[in-house]
């Protein structure tokens, strides 16, 4: 038994799933053509009709769609569906705090729940488990996306959500949970509370771990493997595309088929933008093939990874992923949630401040810990520590408001951070992963 | 009546004090008088100079935040009680105390209290009315 959810896909042969790739980007671009102006006058300009797609093979023809698109059509520009026909909304945390906002109709929920679920029961989980998910719920698609795949292949989903990590050992050990979803930092953090509080978690039922939504090294997978004394699966996914289960781990644990009959996946060369062959790593492209309400056509993730089409000893025949090596652009990626530089220097500037800072992560007992520096003025600085630490609280929530993740706020002296010529020093990241 | 006093931002760092006060010197500036106050991450130097904006210059020049207030100084008897009833009588007045340091004065058996409050006016006038001893700030120099 290889677990599949979906073995007709799962295992489907080449030639079936290009014919379903080709049957769905062909309706696709139909739907974006007449719903969405964007991707019409994007087609116009290039001079590109629906018509002119006949099978993936034509997708090369199409043009690019990149984050800053979402942002300039904010909320709702991109949709393709009226608002009737959506059933749900997410966003993920944008620049200048504007939001990226993602829709989804019923159909959109069922494929990607459907896409997740594959993901769940490639992870050994099935119909009478316990999946506790420590993903949070809300906006980010975390919690909900895992929650909706737990139902969807009839497991029980426990929406315990992040944090309160006394609530969550007593969870595992009370409810006997047998699945864990959540970042990889939180696992193991979670792993080395139940170490303090002198639970043996050989004795939990608990036997594996759906773990995405931040880079993490395979060091970290044996750590969370020894401590939690599970199997730890990676995830992939961005609110864009759909959520968590785009991509997913099989047993192998080398690479992560994609969920391709959905949304379809190219390497492409970031800087001429031509497509790259299996093996070479690139920037990581995908079409959502197959939904309805955000029907991005060829959109550019950042990441940098690469396709591999090998046989996998799974016996899936998806395409699989190579765990990202990076980004190609400066996003950060901290406890789960997306960062950019320019999101701190927009809040540094609207304070009235210099924006003289530089970003500092680590990682401290296993969770992420960004630290802002921030060069003191003539403006900020007051001979009382009170008033000094009021602009920090100030700086502290403006940041947590824009961001949503808490940032330690540091004011560091004047002309102390370092300058280069060209571009400043902004980002350290020290958490080595 | 009331004195300047210069407040300089250090970040907790070996060697930074040793900097800052070692711009001053070579400026030809004295120092008069000086508190600490710090926290976790930094700390304000205050200072009572011989010139102090001439060591605001000195130090704005070297890329150090400054800034520079206005505080109240005394002269007490050296004598068991003596800054209990000025704290006292600045409590009476409604006035908080921000900070307060204290130093010997070449004045045998006085000691100078340098305090920030929040109406100066308010408060020399208070101390004075109480037969307190207000120094203006050449007496420091």
């Amino acid at each position: 038994m290889q677990n599949y959810f979906t073995p007709d896909i799962e295992t489907a042969s080449r030639d079936y799933l290009t014919a379903i790739q080709s049957a769905r980007l062909i309706k696709m671009v139909e739907n974006c053509y007449k719903h969405v102006p964007f991707y019409k006058q994007k087609f116009d300009e290039i001079g590109l009709l629906p018509g002119d797609i006949k099978s993936i093979a034509d997708i090369t023809k199409l043009p690019f769609t990149i984050k800053q698109d979402l942002r300039d059509n904010y909320p709702f520009g991109l949709f393709a569906v009226p608002k009737e026909k959506l059933v749900r909304v997410h966003a993920s945390s944008g620049t200048t705090g504007k939001q990226t906002v993602v829709g989804y109709t019923k159909h959109d929920i069922s494929i990607w729940s459907e896409s997740a679920a594959r993901a769940l029961a490639a992870a050994g989980a099935t119909q009478g488990d316990y999946i506790h998910i420590s993903y949070g719920y809300g906006l980010f698609t975390g919690g909900l996306g895992l929650h909706y795949a737990a139902e969807k292949l009839g497991a029980t989903a426990i929406p315990v959500s992040s944090g309160n990590t006394n609530r969550q050992m007593q969870i595992l050990q009370d409810f006997g949970s047998d699945i864990i979803c959540c970042t990889p930092s939180y696992a193991m953090y979670i792993g080395e509370s139940l170490k303090a509080a002198g639970i043996d978690s050989a004795k939990l039922p608990l036997r594996a771990g759906i773990f995405g939504a931040e880079a993490w090294s395979e060091n970290m997978r044996k750590e969370i493997e020894k401590s939690l004394n599970i199997k730890a699966y990676d995830i992939y996914g961005l609110s864009e595309i759909a959520g968590p289960g785009v991509a997913f781990e099989c047993s192998e644990q080398k690479g992560m088929h994609i969920n391709e009959d959905y949304f379809y996946p190219e390497i492409i060369d970031p800087d001429t933008l031509e497509v790259l062959p299996d093996g070479v790593f690139g920037e990581l492209v995908f079409t959502c093939i197959g939904k309805e309400a955000l029907p991005l056509v060829r959109y550019r993730t950042h990441d940098i990874s690469a396709l591999t089409h090998e046989k996998c000893g799974c016996g899936r025949t998806l395409v699989k992923m190579l765990k990202p090596k990076g980004r190609c652009d400066d996003m950060l990626i901290i406890r789960g949630v997306n960062v950019f530089p320019s999101q701190i220097e927009h809040v540094i500037l609207s304070l009235g401040m210099e924006p003289n800072y530089q970003i500092v992560v680590d990682r401290k007992n296993n969770l992420d810990v960004m630290t802002v520096k921030i060069e003191m003025s003539d403006a900020l600085f007051s001979d009382s520590v009170r008033v000094i630490e009021e602009q920090e609280k100030r700086i502290k929530d403006a940041m947590h408001a824009t961001l949503g993740i808490s940032a330690i706020i540091k004011l560091v002296e004047p002309r102390s951070l370092p300058r280069s010529e060209g571009k400043a020093v902004r980002v350290i990241d020290n958490r080595h992963i | 009546m009331a004195i300047k006093q210069i407040s300089v931002f250090v970040e907790n760092k070996p060697g930074r004090l040793a900097d800052i006060t070692g711009f001053l010197a070579d400026g030809g500036i004295s120092i008069r008088a000086f508190s600490i106050a710090d926290t976790t991450d930094f700390g304000i130097l205050r200072l009572i100079v011989s010139d102090t904006d001439k060591a605001a210059k000195v130090l704005k020049d070297h890329g150090v935040a400054v800034s520079i207030t206005e505080v109240v100084g005394i002269s007490i008897p050296d004598v068991t009680g003596a800054f209990a009833k000025v704290v006292k009588l600045l409590s009476d007045a409604g006035e908080n105390v921000e900070y307060a340091y204290a130093f010997l004065t070449p004045e045998e058996g006085h000691a100078y209290v340098i305090f920030r409050v929040d109406n100066n006016e308010k408060a020399c006038k208070h101390l004075k009315e109480n037969g307190i001893d207000v120094i203006e700030e050449n007496s420091l120099l």
